[in-house]
C-alpha cells in the first residue's frame, strides 16, 4: 500500500449485519469483513448485482447505517472501530432427513460497546449523493432551502446575503439557472434534481464524496452530461470519490480503480483498466461478459460465460466461498474455506482459492 | 413446439400517430410512424423516456388506456386491420396472436394466485375445451421451456417465492404459451442485474429459434439492441427519426440523435479513457413540442429550416431511412451533381 498520507479513507473487516426481529442471530449479512483504501483524489468505483450489499458499504462507511464491526478511518483519524460481536458455534441442527447433526451457527457474544466519535466534523467532509433524485429532495422545500439546509447545519455563512451568493454559485456550478432557488424540485426534469442533489452535497465544500447510483435514474442522453460534470467536478475541486453503481460501463469509465462485491463481499479490487484486461475472479469474469456492447460485431463474435442460477440469499449466505453456489470452477475448498482477499500482481487484489 | 415457418410480412404500422387528450392539451405521443416486421425478426425500438416507445407498441396490442387513443394510421397483422377489431376480437388476439411481456415482473403477475394458476389461465382464456390435465401438462412444457427447472413445485409457488428473473422467466412462459406470432416485449431486461439479463436475453434468442415468431423489443440500452436485434427503429419525441438494419444504425448512423446516443454511451471495452460526448439540452416538453424537428434544440448541426419543417424520410440504403435535413441537403446535391454530370456528358460528345 502506499504512503499513508495519501489515504482519505481507510476500512477494515468492516461488517454490517441488518438484525431481523424475532430471528437468532446475524439476521442479513448485508457487508462481510470488506478491507479497502481509496486514496486522496481517486475515483474507487464498487461494481455488483443488486442485493450484493454495495449501496450499504457506502452508507456504513459514511456511518448513515451503524456498522456491525471493524474499523474506519478517514484522513487519519479514526473514526470508528468496534470488535465483532459474534462467534461461530457448533450446534446440532435437525436435518430434513430427520437426523441430528452438527452446523455452525453465529452466536452473539458480548464485547464493548464502540467508542463513539462525534460525527458533525465528518460530516463536513463526507458526502453523499443519492440515486434518485425526486425521493431524495424534500418536495416541500424550494432548492435553495435545500442547498442552505446544509449551510445552515454546519454554520458556514455569517451573513445572509454570503448564504444567498454562496447557492447562486453553487446553483451554477452545477449548471441550473441561479433564479432556480426558489422554485421547487417537481418544476425539474430528472437530470435537473440530480444536478441539485449533486449541489447539495458540494454545498459544505467536503473532501469525499459517496456517489451512490447517481446516473442509474437518469435517461440514457442526460447519463454522460452527469458523468462529465462529476468528472469535471472532480477535476476542479480535488474530490474523491467512491462510485458506487451496477453499470460497468459507466464504472470502468469514471474509476481510477474498482471494486467488485458478490453477496457482500469484496472478491476482487484492481485499477480500472487492469480489472477490464485481465479480470482474475470467476464473478468478475462473468459479470463482464455480461455487460452487452454496443456493437453488433462484437457482440456476433465474443463468447459469453452466462450463470446458472440466481443470487442467493444473503440472510443464509453459503458457506466458504460465497460464490460457489453458481461458480463453474468450484472445488470442495470452496464450499469449506473462505477465500482471503490477496494481492495476485501489484496492485491487484483478488479472493479465490483457485488463484492459490 | 416447432412451428411451420412463416415468411413475408407479419407486422405493417402506417403513419400511426396516437395522442393522449390531457387536461392540459393534446399530447402527440406518437406522431406518424410507420415500419413493417417480418416473420423470423426482432426490431428494436429504442428512444428515451416519454418517446413513445411502449405508447406505440400498448396500440398494437389494443392495451392503449384513456385518455389516449389511436387518432390516425393503420395497423395490420397477418393482412388482418387491428385498429377496426371490435373488443372482442380484440380479447381473441391477445395472447393468441400477439403477446407482450412487461418491465417489471412483480406488478404484471398477479400475487394472489400461483404460477400454475395464471398459465393454465392464460392457455384456456383462448382454448376452452382445453382439459385441466393438458392444461397443467403444457404449462410445466413452457416453464421446462423457459429454463426454469423443479417444474412441479413452481407451478404451486407464488410470484412472491421467485427471483425476479424468475419471475421475467414465468411471464415468458405465460406469453409463449398460446404460441403468438408477434411478441412485444417492452423493456424485459431494465429491471434485471446484468448476469440475469445475459440470462433472459440467451433464452429469448434461443425461443426466437425455435419458435420464428416476430419480436418488437423496446429497450433504451443500445448494447442489447446490439445483441438481439435484426433491425431497429430510433424514436426521438413521439417520431421515427432513423430506422435501419442493425448493422448500419451502429456503424452508418444517419441522424444526429443516434449518433449523439453512440457517442454518448461509455463502452466496457473501450481501449483507453475517452471523455464523453453528451447530448446538451434536455429532452422535449411533449406538451409544447418544437416546431420543425423536435431534435433540432438540441442538434448541433441545426440548420433554420430544422427548427420550421419536420424533415421528410431519406434512404440512406438498403431498408435504412432517417429523417433529417442534412441527409435530404447531401441527397439533394448528389441529385444536382448527378443532373449536371448528365448533362456535361453530351456537350463532349
Amino acid at each position: 500500500m502506499s504512503e499513508k498520507n495519501d489515504i482519505l479513507v481507510q476500512v477494515d473487516h468492516l461488517t454490517k449485519y441488518f438484525g431481523i426481529k424475532g430471528v437468532k442471530g446475524p439476521g442479513v449479512q448485508a457487508v462481510e469483513d470488506v478491507s479497502l483504501f481509496i486514496k486522496r483524489g481517486e475515483t474507487l468505483g464498487l461494481v455488483g448485482e443488486s442485493g450484493c450489499g454495495k449501496t450499504t458499504l457506502g452508507r456504513t462507511i459514511l456511518q448513515l447505517h451503524e456498522p456491525t464491526s471493524g474499523t474506519i478511518v478517514y484522513d487519519g483519524q479514526t473514526i470508528y472501530q468496534h470488535e465483532y460481536p459474534f462467534e461461530a458455534k457448533n450446534v446440532q441442527v435437525k436435518g430434513k432427513d430427520g437426523a441430528m447433526h452438527e452446523q455452525s451457527v453465529l452466536v452473539k457474544k458480548p464485547v464493548p460497546r464502540a467508542k463513539a466519535v462525534d460525527m458533525l466534523p465528518y460530516r463536513r467532509k463526507m458526502q453523499i449523493i443519492f440515486q434518485d433524485p425526486s425521493a431524495s429532495l424534500d418536495p416541500r422545500m424550494t432548492v435553495g432551502e435545500i442547498i442552505g439546509e446544509a449551510l445552515d447545519i454546519h454554520k458556514l455563512c455569517s451573513t445572509k446575503k454570503d448564504r444567498t451568493d454562496r447557492i447562486k454559485e453553487l446553483l451554477s456550478m452545477v449548471g441550473l439557472n441561479t433564479e432556480h432557488a426558489n422554485r421547487y424540485p417537481h418544476e425539474f426534469s430528472g437530470g435537473q434534481q440530480q444536478r441539485v442533489g449533486i449541489a447539495r452535497a458540494l454545498a459544505v465544500r467536503p473532501e469525499f464524496i459517496v456517489c451512490d447510483e447517481p446516473i442509474s435514474a437518469l435517461d440514457v442522453s442526460i447519463q454522460s452530461q452527469v458523468v462529465n460534470m462529476l468528472e469535471d467536478m472532480q477535476q476542479d475541486l480535488g474530490l474523491t470519490y467512491l462510485f458506487i453503481a451496477h453499470d460497468l460501463s459507466v464504472v470502468r469509465h469514471i474509476s481510477n480503480r474498482i471494486g467488485v462485491m458478490y453477496l457482500g463481499t469484496l472478491v476482487e479490487l484492481a485499477e480500472s483498466y487492469e480489472l477490464n484486461k485481465n479480470p482474475i475472479h470467476p464473478y468478475t469474469k462473468t459479470l463482464l461478459s455480461a455487460v452487452p456492447v454496443p456493437d453488433p460485431e462484437v457482440s456476433r463474435t465474443r463468447q459469453r460465460i452466462v450463470l446458472e442460477g440466481d443470487i442467493p440469499s444473503p440472510m443464509n449466505p453459503p458457506t466458504g466461498c460465497r460464490f460457489h453456489t453458481r461458480c463453474p470452477y468450484a472445488t470442495e475448498k470452496c464450499k469449506e474455506a473462505v477465500p482471503q482477499l490477496k494481492e495476485h500482481a501489484p496492485g491487484h487484489w483478488a479472493a479465490c482459492h483457485l488463484l492459490g | 413446439m416447432e412451428q411451420n415457418q412463416k415468411t413475408g410480412k407479419l407486422l405493417e404500422v402506417k403513419d400511426l400517430h396516437v395522442s393522449f387528450f390531457t387536461p392540459a392539451g393534446e399530447v402527440k405521443a406518437v406522431g406518424g410512424i410507420s415500419y413493417d416486421l417480418n416473420y423470423d425478426e426482432v426490431m428494436g425500438i429504442v428512444g428515451e423516456s416519454g418517446s413513445g416507445k411502449s405508447v406505440e407498441a400498448y396500440s398494437i396490442i389494443g392495451l392503449l388506456q384513456s385518455p389516449g387513443k389511436v387518432v390516425g394510421g393503420s395497423i395490420t397483422l397477418e393482412g388482418e386491420d387491428v385498429l377496426a377489431k371490435s373488443k372482442e376480437e380484440m380479447i381473441a388476439l391477445r395472447g393468441s396472436k400477439v403477446a407482450m411481456i412487461f418491465q417489471n415482473p412483480m406488478t404484471c403477475l398477479n400475487p394472489v394466485y400461483t404460477i400454475g394458476n395464471q398459465l393454465i389461465e392464460a392457455l384456456k382464456a383462448h382454448d376452452k375445451k382445453v382439459s385441466k390435465e393438458e392444461a397443467s401438462k403444457r404449462a410445466m412444457e413452457m416453464l421446462e421451456l423457459v429454463g426454469i427447472n423443479n417444474v412441479a413445485k413452481r407451478m404451486k409457488q407464488y410470484p412472491h417465492e421467485l427471483s425476479g428473473g424468475m419471475r421475467q422467466r414465468v411471464m415468458i412462459a405465460m406469453g409463449l404459451i398460446c404460441h403468438p406470432q408477434l411478441l412485444i416485449a417492452d423493456e424485459p431486461t431494465t429491471a434485471l442485474d446484468v448476469t440475469i439479463q445475459a440470462q433472459i436475453l440467451e433464452l429469448m434468442k434461443d425461443l426466437q429459434k425455435k419458435t420464428h415468431m416476430g419480436i418488437i423489443f423496446i429497450t433504451h440500452n443500445l448494447g442489447v439492441v446490439a445483441e438481439i436485434c435484426d433491425k431497429v427503429s430510433v424514436m426521438y419525441a413521439g417520431k421515427m427519426v432513423e430506422q435501419g438494419p442493425v448493422d448500419d444504425i451502429f456503424y452508418k448512423p444517419g441522424h444526429p440523435y443516434t449518433m449523439g446516443l453512440l457517442r454518448s454511451m461509455p463502452r466496457v471495452d473501450a481501449e483507453s479513457y475517452e471523455r464523453l460526448i453528451p447530448i446538451e439540452g434536455t429532452p422535449v416538453d411533449m406538451l409544447n413540442p418544437p416546431e420543425g424537428c423536435p431534435f433540432a434544440p438540441r442538434c448541433e448541426y441545426a440548420m433554420k429550416i430544422c427548427l420550421q419543417k419536420m424533415p421528410p424520410y431519406v434512404e440512406l440504403g438498403e431498408n435504412h431511412r432517417s429523417a433529417c435535413w442534412l441527409r435530404v441537403q447531401e441527397q439533394m446535391e448528389r441529385e444536382k451533381q448527378g443532373a449536371a454530370e448528365q448533362k456535361e456528358v453530351p456537350d463532349h460528345e
